[in-house]
């Protein structure tokens, strides 16, 4: 019997990519539920902490689009993500084209071409395991998305990565 | 080195299995170079340019006072890199715990709009 992921994984499988990986205690059409039901979708798609998610439209079927929209409980900053579906079957397989809206956090890179993202949901005596994988059109921006963290906001991102290095490296 | 420069760096030295390997046997305690070379079907010239690699990457280094010239693994590298996915992981996990909180309560109350049918 496998052992459960019950903490989220990332992995790096190539240059580009990002690999995330988690088991829930769901079945599979709950889980599938969760990611293409807006109304569920919105409760748990978490942004930073203290943003909180205005915009949350879903028309999850393939050449539908979607538009993420989250908004900065304190400063009224926004950013999001939009896209399309460009295969969705229900309720194994979504694939995504992502792109990046850094609405008012500007930022330096590159939105024009969209992160694909390919996620799968498969379920084993009554444990759904989510793997998503998300290529991204260069290395340049997988580093940065994966270097935002987004955990404590974005704006703070790659300076207060620089600063930790910083301190670590005493230069 | 940048940050990111330094993670680079770290990355690419990671990418060869060989220095994996080397890694790993610095991991339980220094070693020379034809320690190093014992258990690879690898010449010692050919360990030495992975562990220039490993060394300009800053993930080990060398011992200069003793005759055998030891290398010896160095962590500060191999915590940035495991730092600076963490973060990013950490976002992830915060999502998919409340992810977890919500299929809960849908298993309680199951909502009643959107079954799936197969």
């Amino acid at each position: 019997m496998k052992t459960l992921i019950d903490k989220a994984q990332v992995t790096l499988p190539s240059d580009t990519e990002v690999r995330v990986t988690r088991d829930f205690r769901a079945s599979r059409d709950l889980v599938w539920q969760a990611h293409t039901d807006p109304k569920l979708v919105r409760r748990w798609m978490l942004g930073p902490p203290g943003w909180s998610m205005p915009v949350c439209e879903m028309d999850v079927r393939t050449g539908g689009a979607y538009l993420w929209r989250w908004r900065s409980d304190e400063s009224g900053k926004i950013f999001g993500f939009h896209g399309d579906y460009r295969e969705v079957d229900m309720p194994a397989k979504i694939l995504n084209a992502e792109y990046y809206d850094p609405g008012d956090l500007g930022g330096a890179m590159d939105t024009s071409q969209p992160a694909i993202i390919d996620t799968r949901f498969t379920e084993r005596d009554g444990i759904t395991s989510l793997v998503m994988v998300m290529e991204f059109a260069s290395k340049a921006i997988r580093d940065a998305t994966v270097s935002t963290g987004m955990t404590d906001g974005m704006e703070m991102g790659y300076q207060r990565l620089d600063k930790l290095f910083a301190e670590r490296h005493g230069d | 080195m940048t940050p990111s420069q330094r993670l680079d760096a770290t990355f690419a030295a990671l990418a060869d299995p060989t220095r994996r390997a080397i890694l790993a046997r610095l991991a339980q305690g220094e070693a020379s170079v034809a320690e190093l070379a014992e258990p690879f079907e690898m010449s010692q010239p050919a360990i030495s340019k992975h562990l220039k690699v490993l060394e300009k990457a800053g993930l080990i280094s060398t011992a200069q006072s003793a005759q055998r010239r030891p290398r010896k693994i160095e962590a500060a590298p191999l915590a940035d890199a495991n730092a600076w996915i963490e973060g990013y992981r950490k976002f992830w996990e915060r999502r998919y715990s409340a992810l977890d909180e919500l299929l809960g309560q849908l298993q309680v109350a199951p909502p009643k709009s959107k079954r799936i049918r197969h």
